[in-house]
């Protein structure tokens, strides 16, 4: 592997929850580590060859990286807020570009077709006007409105959601929205995603939610099969590795979200599942 | 009637899907397969002691084998779903129901490795998965030679609801439908079904697009 930005980056590597003293084989970018428990009960990450990587403890995950990371890991300030529901909803891989799977998590316009009648449905297809900015370093999307039928458990019937998407690092992706049983604030749900090769990943979402009736296992659940729609979908895409030449599709007003994600991606050199030349 | 549910698990759809079209209602219990392994908790283990779901909970009555969940669904509310009862097409639902365990260990094998990292040999799971869609290939293509379009009788039954959704969901484990254009043609037959529900992975079908308007030739 070629020397690229993205190697000094966190990375979720399992659930500390599930974490035992036999450990846990996986991968990350390609080389083979196993993320453990020790004596102590503090998560253990090593490489192949037996060197420790540095190890967080964050938003239910256990979080390390290849290389030496400059920046601490991002914040989630509502992980801390009294009240919230913390769910670990569970891994799942794709066959796809780690990028890829961030991407398809920003964007809104496929709900109607995919996620028919619960994160959208014809013939409420149009994607508003929203706005797109980078804020200290992170991509933001603000001001995001799509009409739901069923937006989260909690809701029960059709409502305009509004949606704020934050991707504060390359493989991670935080999305605030509307919170039925507390309009004052936001739910947050994230995408936390493992890149085990440039085109596989380990998909760790997770929540932080305002919802005090329904069942843990409701909330996993339909989470789950949120994903589990996008995933058939993520895995036939094509080229495999996420483009960054310009030249190789043509955007439409609903993908600025996507347009600026790409951007961000390519001027921080964070290229790992990408593809940089049209081929 | 309670079903114990996972609402990634192909078996428990089975019995979701044959409800919805015989129109009974289930009282649905979720369970946390994963990451929770509710499955291996006291309680599902007292009622299932082989570890596994769908349960189902009718009274007295507790089932745990999915095949035996569509025939009770069927003989209770619609019995036309488990054949005419001739000889030869009661042997093939049977034939059929026994092969769908195949189809179990094969593909859902495969799937489960693929998406949950499950434990396995994926390259063996998919090379039986394949084994087995080809004899279902063939099972259709001859079904069809004798004017039928489903797998026991011209009418689904018990049968095509037992293969369909690990066969629907062959490529969450890594192994292409597109070879097989028989059992395309009829996992469309089955989409199409009044009252069919889908599931994460199986899509429903979409309307078709009204036909292209042409013009007249003036000549």
């Amino acid at each position: 592997m070629t020397h690229n930005a993205m190697i000094d980056e966190w990375y979720p590597v399992g659930l500390f929850s599930k974490l035992d003293a036999a450990g846990r084989k996986t991968a990350l970018m390609g080389e083979p580590i196993d993320v453990a428990r020790d004596a102590e009960g503090n998560a253990k990450v090593t490489e192949g060859n037996g060197r420790p990587l540095p190890v967080r403890v964050r938003y239910g995950h256990v979080w390390s990286s290849l290389g030496a990371p400059q920046k601490a890991l991002f914040a989630i300030p509502e992980a801390d807020q009294a009240g919230r529901r913390f769910v670990d909803v569970g891994v799942v891989r794709v066959r796809c570009s780690p990028l890829r799977a961030v991407e398809n998590f920003l964007d809104i316009a496929h709900f109607p077709f995919v996620h028919t009648d619960i994160l959208g449905a014809e013939p409420h297809t149009e994607v508003q006007n929203y706005k797109v900015e980078i804020r200290d370093d992170e991509v933001w999307a603000t001001q995001v409105k799509f009409y739901q039928p069923q937006a989260a458990k909690s809701a029960s019937g059709g409502i305009t959601t509004e949606y704020m998407y934050r991707v504060p690092a390359p493989t991670c992706a935080v999305l605030y929205k509307t919170c039925p049983p507390r309009p004052s604030e936001w739910d947050v749900i994230t995408l936390f995603v493992q890149p085990l090769a440039e085109d596989l990943c380990d998909v760790w979402p997770w929540m932080a939610l305002f919802d005090d009736t329904t069942s843990l296992t409701d909330l996993i659940h339909f989470q789950q099969t949120i994903f589990l729609q996008d995933r058939s979908i993520l895995e036939n895409q094509i080229p495999r590795l996420l483009p960054l030449d310009p030249g190789m599709e043509i955007p439409t007003r609903a993908d600025l979200t996507s347009v600026a994600y790409r951007r961000w991606l390519k001027r921080h050199d964070y290229t790992y599942g990408a593809q940089l030349v049209a081929q | 009637m309670k079903l114990y549910d996972y609402i990634l698990s192909p078996s428990c759809y089975k019995v979701r899907l044959m409800a919805a079209l015989t129109c009974v209602k289930l009282d649905i219990r979720p369970v946390d397969f994963h990451p929770g392994a509710e499955h291996r908790g006291p309680e599902l283990m007292a009622l299932n002691p082989a570890g596994s779901i769908p349960i189902l909970e009718d009274a007295d009555l507790i089932l745990t084998e999915s095949s035996a969940m569509l025939v009770y669904l069927a003989a209770r509310a619609a019995p036309e779903w488990l054949g005419s009862g001739a000889a030869e097409e009661t042997a093939r639902v049977q034939q059929w129901l026994s092969f769908s365990n195949r189809l179990t260990a094969s593909l859902g094998g495969a799937r489960l490795h693929e998406m949950l990292l499950r434990p396995g040999d994926i390259t063996a799971l998919q090379a039986q998965g394949i084994a087995a869609l080809r004899e279902l290939e063939a099972g259709l293509v001859e079904q069809g030679l004798r004017g039928m379009r489903f797998l026991a009788s011209d009418r689904p039954t018990v049968a095509d609801i037992a293969c369909f959704p690990y066969v629907a969901l062959a490529p969450d484990g890594g192994v292409s439908l597109a070879p097989y254009p028989a059992i395309r043609l009829w996992s469309r037959a089955l989409r199409s079904l009044e009252n069919f529900i889908e599931m994460p992975g199986i899509h429903r079908l979409h309307e078709l697009k009204p036909d292209p308007h042409i013009e007249p030739d003036g000549a």
